[in-house]
């Protein structure tokens, strides 16, 4: 079997680890992923090899440790921007940790995401320079280019930490065809007991779906995927919030990512999805290649497919003189 | 006039190691190590889960131990300054 | 892939896959005599072509794995080996999350360690070499493990790297402990030598710490020790080590426990000889 596809029927069912024929090979296609933290959590107290529990052991201690040091950035990032009064909305995996919500077990948080209204920009800007994050060294064009098409800052690097920030004003770039409405998800955000705040469940999914398709080449999918799992599964009990993911889905423009989101998630992690929102089409198979292309040894394989969808991400992102525009200061440095 | 209050974790988020009249010190809630020469450990300890502000940390700490500064309070201002960037303490 | 290896170096088994069958068969010959690996590895390590046509036009090795640098440069394919290698230390520095690694040369006498550390080219990794061929028992050449449950240092006896000038120190070693003379590598002139048949028998066999030195090597330095400050020696060590702020609390206690129990000495030399006589000199005189 494809390790890939091992691996997200093991996180769908770890009873399912008897199927395991090579631990090396589900452990490296776990961690090219970005998902060996995630699968140590899930296998704790399975009855492994001991040479493989006690490497998830040291997954599980260090994804423990990583979440200690995004909360703190979060929480240093909070400290710098109190005196502002501005909302700031914690995104991704430092707010599934900070919430406690089911996908941050074991989830490798990479930088800290946050949300704030774009009129705040320069105040956010002001306070988070004053407070030790300085640019990550770029040049005039980036520089340009993020300001004025990207949904964020250049990102942010604090020198003593050395860990990045990325101050995002909307959860697209302004180029992409879709336009979700940043504005309303702050507005409906939830106070957590510190002052930092998250998504709304139904804006949280929207944001998970959303990073899945627009956001890259859907590198790193089956982790985003896990994510929306997660959180789907420990939503759904909340009363109408499937019609309410649906009105929002619709505000925010990401109906249709949304439906194929809700399809491939039931598909690889048995996510119970409410059928008649998630629809069906034809298309999902090739989406399902792509996310499947990874082998045993780590590698990403069906290097057709990932070509597809990497001139589609940018395609998505950028209209066309824009993109032109793009590559060819890309290829000039 | 009162300067700024600050506050300190509680002291058993902090794991202390005295080296030759150092303190290495590693603060759970970031995870860090931090390397402190006194005053530094005096004050982290005089605002352990109590809020003060620059004169109240001297009135707490001068009991045991004898800061050699023409302006007291002010040196320990200039601290407090550097271990509220290091997120030792925080403003209140 | 096409051609796969499995080396088990001390506690830790890794899996070597490659895209050219002569980078491995160096290996396997360079690692003959050690242990069966486990059979799951802890570390996966590849070396590809950089871009496909790579393989075989100007074939250019790159060093991926399950942790991977995305600036790290690819080698020429005659310098394989080193990319094995260089692809393992890697999976070291940024995986292990068991041990705390210190970048050190680590050699034992009677179950107790020295531990040789300092700055790049401070000669450490040479004189844990040459120590390990006169009646001391070597562990390691590049890190030392150090067991946050037990305060031991776990034996890492991979190949040995002599570089350069450290070469002719090691004409006189079985042909057949040495690896082929890379030349034109980042750091000039490198060499691997197999450890001693005893490093490779003992390598399950770790030891308790007993001593701690900062070699310093310059031609015309006297030879001279000096004490070093513990504050200093906890700094130095956590500069010498990739993983000690993701252990968290285990490496501050592993790390603290260390330097409160273990003395450590500066030491400056200007041949291997001076420094040999010195490191058995403070040996006998520790505390």
């Amino acid at each position: 079997m494809n390790d890939a596809r091992l691996l997200t029927r093991i996180l769908a069912d770890p009873s399912r680890i008897g199927e395991v024929r090579d631990w090396t090979a589900l452990l490296c296609a776990a961690r090219a992923e970005s998902l060996g933290g995630t699968l140590a959590f899930r296998l704790e107290g399975s009855p492994v090899p001991p040479k493989v529990a006690s490497i998830l052991l040291d997954a599980r201690r260090d994804a423990a440790q990583a979440r200690t040091q995004a909360l703190w950035e979060a929480e240093m990032a909070r400290r710098a921007l109190a005196d502002t009064g501005i909302p700031v909305v914690l995104l991704k995996g430092t707010a599934y940790a900070a919430a406690g919500l089911p996908p941050a077990l074991g989830r490798s948080i990479g930088d800290l995401d946050i949300l704030v209204p774009r009129t705040a920009l320069p105040r956010v800007e002001e306070a988070l320079l004053g407070a030790g994050w300085e640019w990550v060294k770029e040049n005039a064009y980036d520089d340009h280019y993020y300001r004025t098409w990207m949904h964020e800052l250049p990102p942010l690097i604090h020198r003593e930490r050395d860990r990045m920030i990325d101050v995002h004003h909307t959860i697209l770039p302004l180029t992409a065809r879709r336009t979700p409405d940043a504005q309303a998800m702050i507005d409906d955000s939830v106070a957590l007991g510190d002052g930092l705040r998250i998504l709304a469940p139904e804006d949280m999914v929207l944001h998970a779906v959303a990073h899945l398709f627009a956001d890259g080449d859907l590198a790193g999918g089956l982790r985003n995927l896990w994510d929306i799992d997660r959180l789907l599964r420990s939503f759904t009990e909340t009363p109408a919030f499937w019609s309410r993911l649906d009105a929002r889905a619709r505000r925010h423009d990401l109906l249709a990512p949304l439906q194929r989101a809700l399809r491939l998630a039931a598909r690889f992690y048995r996510t119970p999805v409410e059928q008649a929102l998630a629809g069906r089409s034809a298309g999902d198979a090739l989406y399902e290649r792509r996310l499947l292309a990874r082998d045993g040894w780590g590698r990403a394989t069906r290097r057709g497919t990932r070509l597809g969808f990497y001139v589609r991400s940018h395609w998505l992102r950028m209209p066309p003189m824009m993109l032109a525009k793009h590559l060819l200061e890309k290829a000039r440095r | 006039m009162a300067g700024p209050r600050y506050i300190a974790d509680p002291e058993d988020q902090v794991q202390s190691v005295p080296l030759e009249g150092l303190i290495v010190l590693y603060h759970r809630p970031s995870g860090m190590t931090h390397l402190l020469a006194p005053p530094g450990p005096q004050i982290l300890a005089a605002l352990a889960g109590e809020v003060g502000d620059a004169e109240a940390v001297l009135a707490r700490i001068s009991e045991h131990f004898d800061l050699a500064a023409d302006d007291p309070a002010a040196a320990i201002a200039a601290r407090l300054g550097e271990l509220e960037a290091a997120g030792l303490v925080r403003r209140v | 892939m096409r051609h796969a290896l499995a080396l088990k170096i001390g506690p830790v088994s890794f899996r070597i896959g490659s895209a050219w069958r002569e980078p491995l068969a160096q290996l396997e010959r360079l690692y003959a005599g050690y242990p069966a690996a486990d059979e799951v590895a802890d570390f996966t390590v590849r070396l590809e072509p950089a871009t496909p046509w790579r393989r075989f036009a100007r074939p250019s090795v790159a060093i991926r794995g399950d942790y991977t640098l995305p600036d790290a440069a690819p080698l020429p394919l005659p310098l394989g080996l080193l990319a094995a290698e260089m692809g393992m230390n890697l999976q070291m520095a940024l995986g292990q999350k068991r041990y705390l690694l210190l970048h050190a040369g680590i050699v034992a006498r009677d179950g107790e360690a020295l531990i040789l550390t300092g700055a790049s080219g401070a000669g450490k990794s040479t004189l844990a070499a040459l120590l390990g061929e006169q009646g001391w028992r070597f562990m390691g050449d590049e890190f030392g493990l150090l067991d946050p449950e037990t305060g031991f240092l776990h034996p890492f006896p991979r190949a040995i790297s002599l570089k350069n000038a450290a070469l002719a120190l090691f004409d006189g070693a079985d042909p057949g402990r040495l690896g082929p003379v890379l030349r034109g590598t980042p750091k000039g002139m490198i060499r691997h030598l197999r450890p001693p048949a005893d490093a490779i028998a003992r390598m399950a066999e770790p030891a308790r710490p007993a001593l701690i030195l900062f070699p310093r090597y310059g031609r015309d330095f006297p030879a001279e020790d000096r004490p070093v400050g513990a504050a200093e020696v906890f700094v130095r060590l956590t500069q010498a080590s990739t993983n000690y702020v993701s252990l968290g609390a285990r490496g501050f206690d592993a790390l603290t426990a260390l330097v409160a129990e273990v003395p450590a000495r500066a030491i400056d030399y200007g041949s291997s000889a001076e420094a040999i006589a010195m490191v058995e000199r403070l040996w006998a005189a520790r505390a």
